[in-house]
């Protein structure tokens, strides 16, 4: 600090704190402060606002546990309510995401920073950004094009003679969002992968190689163990986009599907009911950090890692 | 390696690059079906049709300036507060600065449906409570920036910090002692070394900028920007004008990573050409 006005003087010191203060302060804290503070009020009228009913309860986030419905665990069966379901539905699906993305990205990492020719890496990583650069809503867009019931997939696999009736892809469950999530995020788990799979030395790799180590001892005792920050890295950006994506579960979501932001979204938008909405955007919030924690302590990796 | 394994992550890198871009082939190989629905099967014959109707879609076109005037809010003010939030970090340590860098890095992990919410409630109660009319205080989309802009200088923060560390602080010493102004060793000094990550900090945030969703579509009131816009379209009645312009976007995406991959080789190999004659004169001295 006495570094920063010594060299900037008071004016700019004062002006860096004060953006950095108006950033902090009014852009994050406040908010989420004012989103907890509300999550506890009930939802009224705007004459009934700070008057005797206005008080603080519990009461919106116990609105998780109405309207039971019928579920079925490993042939148990039993019943739980809706938007509980729909909680862990969201936290399953976005681990499986993780998982499919991991298997994807890993070989295709390990590729691109150990197999392939230097010079053709860049040349790869720019093909492979071309996807991300086209945005989110297009991507999923294309693939409402492509799984659609006269859509090409049908189609194609038709003409193999993989199939015989064109199947309802965007009417199987979650399929159509799972598939939706790998394609728009498995990129950010490939990137973190990468950089942390190109910064072993590829001696390791050899001496095992020649001391007689089997392809898939090396990848377990030394490429993973490095990959570890990566790994982590990944996980925790993929799991975190596909829990809080909006986009995809609404577009590429079945009646069978429903992704807990949708149920976020139709508390606010469609109920008008800002408080109940924000009782349930801070359970989101509360099961991404748990999320973070857990990823943070098993990968034994810090919070600055990650967000390389 | 063994050959065998070594042609499967050939072809498995293969298959991974026609899985990632066959569906923008998809998408816009539609924008020239003559159908209704968007799709490539079955073919109905070539049309231009869909681009015509698009720039006659006065709601995309308003939808696409507001992505733009947006974008470059969102761009100026992050960088601002990602540039200062950077010089701030780099000129404090210990607790303090693990404290001020976990929050800010933290921001980036927050779910944008909660940034939006939390960022419209805030600004709304506010309206409330001083019970004013004042257009900062009414859903739209200066909101949106405001939230988007609660993450995106996070990411700003990061480039210029890491462009930060290969800073020579003696630089601005040696200026303070000859004289220079505060001003001037920041508009001099400090600055122009960190121009680039500036730069690619700018750019950052506008990419992302006009790839938002969720803080958007809980913020914007009753504007569009080209993604909310596009997401009510695929949501109603869809027609192919969204791949027209999903064509366009491709397409200005291509040019650009063309133009940087030439400008990328033609670097590299300069580079090379430099190295091989530096190699050669050190040869020819040795040598002599």
């Amino acid at each position: 600090m006495q570094d920063l006005l010594r060299r900037y003087g008071p004016g700019l010191t004062g002006l860096i704190c004060l953006l950095v203060a108006f950033w902090l302060v009014m852009l994050v804290i406040v908010p989420n402060v004012t989103l907890f503070e509300q999550s506890f009020r009930p939802y009224l009228p705007v004459v009934d606002i700070g008057g005797p009913k206005d008080t603080y309860s519990f009461r919106n986030y116990l609105k998780v546990l109405d309207g039971a419905t019928e579920t079925s665990l490993f042939g148990i069966a039993f019943s739980v309510p809706v938007h509980v379901k729909t909680f862990f539905q969201t936290i399953w699906y976005s681990m499986v995401v993780t998982v499919v993305c991991f298997a994807l990205a890993y070989p295709l990492a390990y590729y691109m920073a150990k197999v392939v020719r230097p010079r053709t890496v860049p040349t790869l990583l720019l093909l492979l950004f071309v996807p991300l650069w086209v945005s989110e809503v297009l991507r999923a867009f294309a693939w409402w094009i492509i799984l659609a019931f006269k859509g090409p997939l049908n189609v194609l696999l038709q003409g193999l003679g993989l199939i015989e009736d064109p199947i309802r892809w965007t009417n199987m469950g979650y399929t159509g969002v799972m598939v939706g999530l790998v394609y728009t995020y498995v990129l950010f788990m490939i990137f973190p992968i990468y950089n942390a799979v190109s910064s072993l030395d590829t001696n390791q790799i050899e001496a095992a190689d020649d001391l007689g180590a089997s392809w898939w001892r090396i990848h377990w005792r030394i490429v993973l163990p490095h990959a570890k920050p990566g790994i982590a890295s990944g996980a925790v950006m993929v799991f975190m986009l596909s829990a809080g994506s909006l986009l995809v579960p609404s577009i590429l979501g079945s009646t069978t599907s429903q992704w807990f932001t949708q149920t976020i979204d139709q508390w606010f938008k469609d109920a008008l009911d800002w408080n109940t909405a924000s009782a349930y955007a801070f359970l989101l919030l509360l099961l991404c950090t748990v999320f973070v924690s857990v990823a943070m302590k098993v990968f034994k990796v810090k919070l600055s890692d990650i967000a390389k | 390696m063994h050959k065998l394994r070594l042609n499967l992550l050939h072809l498995y890198m293969g298959l991974f690059l026609v899985y990632m871009l066959a569906p923008l082939v998809v998408m816009s190989g539609a924008a020239f079906n003559d159908s209704k629905l968007p799709s490539i099967v079955p073919w109905k014959g070539w049309t231009g049709k869909w681009f015509s109707e698009m720039i006659a879609d006065e709601r995309m076109m308003l939808a696409f300036a507001n992505t733009l005037w947006v974008a470059v809010a969102v761009a100026g003010i992050a960088v601002l507060i990602g540039t200062a939030a950077a010089i701030l970090i780099n000129s404090v340590s210990g607790k303090v600065r693990t404290a001020l860098y976990g929050m800010m890095i933290s921001t980036i992990l927050i779910p944008g449906v909660v940034i939006g919410i939390s960022t419209m409630i805030l600004w709304t109660k506010m309206g409330n409570a001083l019970g004013t009319e004042f257009f900062l205080f009414n859903p739209g989309l200066h909101l949106s920036v405001l939230g988007q802009v609660s993450y995106i200088a996070a990411m700003v923060m990061l480039l210029v910090l890491a462009r930060l560390q290969s800073f020579d602080a003696g630089l601005e010493e040696a200026a303070l002692d000859l004289g220079a102004s505060h001003g001037q060793v920041m508009r001099r000094i400090l600055l122009p070394h960190l121009y680039p990550a500036i730069g690619a900090g700018a750019a950052v945030a506008f990419f992302q900028s006009i790839e938002n969703f969720n803080v958007t579509q809980f913020t914007r009131g009753g504007a569009d920007t080209l993604t909310v816009y596009v997401f009510s379209k695929v949501r109603s009645g869809i027609t192919p004008t969204i791949n027209a312009l999903a064509f366009l976007l491709i397409i200005v995406t291509l040019v650009l990573a063309v133009a940087y991959e030439l400008n990328r080789r033609r670097k590299a190999h300069e580079e090379a050409a430099r190295e091989a004659e530096a190699r050669r004169a050190e040869a020819l001295e040795e040598a002599l």
